[in-house]
């Protein structure tokens, strides 16, 4: 399966990365990341890196978390050394501040109830973030936070243990606070908040599968994620 | 210990193996109806379709009837409280496309109650009840606009805690919890901007997320909604010892629930 990994460019470029992934496999989604790295940089092969496996059952599910846990803690650590954050405004500097912690704590707490299963660190990718330009940084917030919380959404039908659902329950209307608080400063007295993009007729927000997830976060991330024993 | 995961057993509740055959087994019938309403449901078209659906033991759908009837009367209250608020002319004009779009969500969220308590699964969806938005005369919320903000903001938090409360009592029903999920998503959004909105009117200092279950300025009378949002422990890991973040950021990082009769509690001070 390795000489997946090192299929020219040209035959799968044209190749919907979606259905790619829906292989689940981590060569064939390792596949379409490593290609993304290629772009910048035809005459080198891109390192072979190591995938990560969430597993399967309750511990996958929470490593799903984890890994968009970690994608989203990393993001806001890096929006606190921008040039956006030394000049914001201190309401601003407060939610960005907020996020930041909020965004650790749920990655520490994963990565501490998960223990021995927790998949490792994951390389994070944000070259497509200027976090010296406020658009830039609120424009990635805004998709990081609606995609935790269609991403929770989702996923609450698979986990098992009751207790992991009240946790997750717990965490995904942070998430909605954040991702209301993110789109009222990029549009704000607006109804952007809880916008009709997300919002369907009978009032209920979108879910994302596995699958849209993670090829919406792997735009952000270098290592390849095998989901394929995620429950389905 | 999971009720619904007790009520396994006991499924299905017939006698001749006829009437056995007639039924799949509770989880598997409810994955079905999972998978056949998530086409439509989602869609905002008739549920009318769902009525074929497996026959399923009759203890679960009575609870599950329970669960979204009192989920029903809560959005009722919210819905209510919204339409006389934007009839009263006491919103701000600024703000009242912030309302309106609320009151959208909550007259939604009515309706695909009914519709899935009455047409899904065969039950009498609770009427509406007659609200005292007053409490007994110590609130003006459709006279005065700091009030009506105070009070739409305990609604809301109220909400998130009253759905995030009930997700085990749901979570044999794939649909019906997600369904629920994609609800209380839309009402911690609401949460946020209300919270938001009352500090940038300088009514008080909260964040768009609970901090330590401060009530802020809110009335005395609002303590039980935030009660317990002050915890930083979850799944036995203390979080704030754990990473070192101060309890304050790691009690805004979790929502806590509310059960039913807690809910009931505050909900009936609104009751007239």
């Amino acid at each position: 399966m390795k000489n997946e990994l090192i299929k020219p460019k040209g035959l799968v470029t044209n190749t919907n990365r979606r259905n790619f992934l829906k292989f689940g496999t981590m060569s064939v989604a390792g596949a379409g990341l490593l290609l993304m790295g290629c772009n910048d940089d035809d005459d080198m092969m891109p390192p072979m890196m190591e995938g990560v496996s969430l597993g399967s059952g309750d511990i996958g599910i929470l490593n799903y978390a984890y890994a968009l846990e970690q994608l989203e803690a990393a993001f806001y650590a890096t929006v606190l050394t921008g040039g956006y954050f030394a000049n914001a405004s201190a309401e601003e500097k407060t939610i960005m501040g907020d996020l930041e912690k909020h965004e650790r704590a749920h990655r520490e707490f994963f990565k501490a109830a998960l223990g021995s299963a927790a998949i490792a660190d994951l390389e994070v990718d944000f070259s497509s973030i200027d976090f010296n330009s406020r658009t830039s940084v609120l424009g990635a917030a805004k998709t990081f936070e609606d995609l935790g919380v269609a991403a929770y959404n989702g996923a609450g039908q698979f986990i098992e243990n009751v207790d992991y659902l009240v946790i997750a329950g717990k965490i995904v209307s942070v998430e909605a606070r954040h991702a209301a608080a993110i789109r009222d400063l990029i549009n704000p007295g607006s109804d952007d908040f809880a916008g009709d993009d997300l919002i369907d007729a009978n009032g209920l927000e979108r879910t994302l599968n596995f699958t849209d997830v993670l090829t919406a976060a792997s735009t952000y991330v270098k290592t390849p994620i095998d989901f394929s024993q995620l429950p389905s | 210990m999971n009720l619904l995961k007790l009520l396994d057993t006991m499924c299905p509740d017939t006698n001749s193996p006829e009437e056995k055959d007639m039924f799949f087994s509770r989880r598997e019938a409810f994955r079905q109806f999972g998978d056949l309403s998530k086409k439509v449901a989602m869609a905002a078209v008739p549920l009318g379709v769902l009525t074929a659906l497996p026959k399923v033991a009759k203890a679960d759908t009575e609870s599950l009837i329970g669960v979204l009837n009192y989920a029903l009367t809560l959005e009722h209250l919210e819905y209510r409280y919204y339409q006389t608020g934007v009839e009263s002319g006491v919103i701000e004009g600024a703000d009242l496309n912030i309302f309106t779009k609320i009151r959208d969500h909550e007259l939604a969220h009515v309706n695909f109650l009914t519709e899935v308590i009455g047409n899904v699964l065969g039950g009498m969806p609770v009427a509406e009840p007659e609200f005292d938005f007053t409490a007994g005369g110590n609130f003006s919320p459709f006279m005065d606009y700091p009030t009506f903000l105070a009070l739409a903001q305990a609604f809301e938090d109220t909400g998130v805690r009253a759905y995030k409360g009930q997700a085990g009592n749901v979570m044999e029903s794939d649909v019906v919890l997600t369904a629920a999920l994609s609800i209380h998503s839309v009402e911690a959004r609401h949460a946020s901007m209300v919270r938001r909105l009352r500090t940038k009117k300088g009514q008080d200092t909260v964040k768009g997320w609970i901090t330590n279950g401060s009530i802020g300025s809110l009335p005395a009378a609002t303590q039980a909604i935030y009660a317990g949002e002050e915890n930083v422990s979850h799944g036995g890991v203390d979080v704030t010892a754990l990473t070192g973040i101060d309890a304050a950021a790691v009690s805004e990082a979790w929502d806590e629930p509310l059960s039913k009769d807690q809910v009931l509690g505050i909900a009936s001070l609104f009751l007239a």
